[in-house]
């Protein structure tokens, strides 16, 4: 349907020649262009629908005393499907720590909710294909359950704030609300409104950048990269990836500039995971409950088991 | 006057929030007190966890997220005027 549509437009309407790479690459911008679009409003709204029955409070209930494993899979699960803008992780870690749920699930859900978003996966699966979204959001989930335990070997409570401790979450009565199906549809919407009104520059920014290289990208270059792929090509992606902070929409087009080069799907998928995982802003905000040490721990850990994660799909891919 | 409370650390959806109520009840001249509160253990003792969280006299009223005029509106259906039909 999409293909067809950039068919219309880019050979019929325009009139280019087909076999052009200007034709190539408006085609291809315009087939990415309509599909993303299209893809990223159904998924929002489904997900605001979803999301209007699965509240914070409920996941911490659902979490709260169960069998660790359990808890940590269910942490990280709804981790993937309830993203959260960085400010809200503060309320949401004293409110994991409040109702007893151990620090390893709680850093679990920390992890897996910036990684996997359906924004990222969208994006993804629209550019370079649903094996490649399927490896990273099983990567993701992978790096967020055994990172959350190796922390938890190392006991984090007596890095926690001692204020943390002593806040006693209360329970306000709730107003009336109107549960209806009209008020989940109005709440949907309002986020397909409010995301897509916030990322669509990025997202054409993207794809654009994304169809130049699939137009122009010259052979050669990508035989000449192909040799980067030596063993210390996955810890230098991922060094390099920490510190840049970038929203998800932004990293995708790169990774398929980079897939694109010839750097392997592990090296590729890692970097995107630890720009995603870990970001300033977001260990800022944690400082605010969690000290320094805490801190470290949890950026060195996450970041050795993406290195890991990349070796790992590196040998097997 | 009907007291409401925007909770939230500070983000730019807590901003948003604030001024679409702000917006909305001026609108259709609703007489409310707006206040911020950016301190941890007093969003904490609301007992929410999703942020920008709103409290109308004392209740929740939303966690979580930015809501839409309408959601608004509804939280001040008892106290606005009487002759709008579609209201209380």
């Amino acid at each position: 349907m999409f293909n067809r549509l950039a068919d219309f437009i880019v050979f019929e309407v325009s009139g280019l020649q087909a076999d052009t790479s200007v034709a190539q690459s408006l085609h291809f911008f315009v087939m990415d262009i309509t599909k993303i679009f299209f893809m990223l409003i159904l998924v929002i709204y489904l997900m605001g629908l979803f999301r209007s029955f699965v509240s914070a409070e409920k996941v911490r209930n659902y979490v709260q005393g169960r069998k660790e494993w359990v808890a940590r899979s269910l942490a990280i699960l709804l981790g993937a499907v309830t993203p959260f803008c960085s400010c809200s992780s503060v309320p949401l870690f004293i409110g994991f720590v409040e109702a007893g749920i151990p620090l390893g699930v709680t850093f679990s859900f920390l992890i897996a909710s910036p990684m996997i978003n359906e924004i990222a996966v969208v994006m993804l699966f629209g550019i370079v294909g649903w094996k490649i979204t399927a490896l990273y959001i099983f990567s993701g989930m992978v790096v967020a359950f055994v990172g959350g335990i190796i922390i938890q070997k190392f006991k984090p409570e007596r890095w926690v704030e001692d204020y943390v401790w002593k806040i006693r979450m209360g329970e306000a009565q709730t107003l009336e609300q109107d549960n209806s199906l009209q008020a989940r549809h109005r709440y949907a919407l309002t986020e397909v409104k409010t995301i897509v009104g916030r990322i669509w520059k990025w997202v054409i920014l993207g794809v654009g950048a994304g169809a130049l290289f699939h137009g122009y990208f010259p052979q050669e270059w990508a035989s000449n990269l192909g040799d980067a792929n030596n063993f210390l090509a996955v810890p230098m992606a991922v060094i390099m990836g920490v510190p840049l902070y970038s929203n998800a929409v932004g990293v995708i087009p790169l990774a398929e500039a980079m897939l694109l080069k010839g750097v392997a799907i592990g090296t590729t998928l890692a970097f995107m995971m630890s720009i995603a995982a870990i970001s300033v802003p977001e260990l800022v905000i944690l400082r605010k409950v969690i000290k320094w040490q805490a801190l470290a721990l949890f950026t060195s850990i996450v970041t050795l088991s993406i290195i890991l994660v990349g070796w790992f799909l590196n040998s097997i891919l | 006057m009907i007291e409401v409370k925007v909770l939230g650390p500070g983000c730019k959806n807590c901003q948003t929030t604030h001024k679409l109520i702000a917006d909305v009840t001026s609108e259709n001249g609703i007489k409310i007190t707006l206040e911020k509160v950016e301190d941890m253990a007093e969003i904490m003792s609301y007992g929410i966890m999703s942020t920008p969280g709103v409290i109308v006299d004392g209740k929740i009223a939303h966690a979580g997220g930015i809501p839409d005029k309408k959601t608004i509106l509804s939280w001040f259906k008892s106290s606005c005027c009487p002759a709008d039909d579609n209201c209380c």
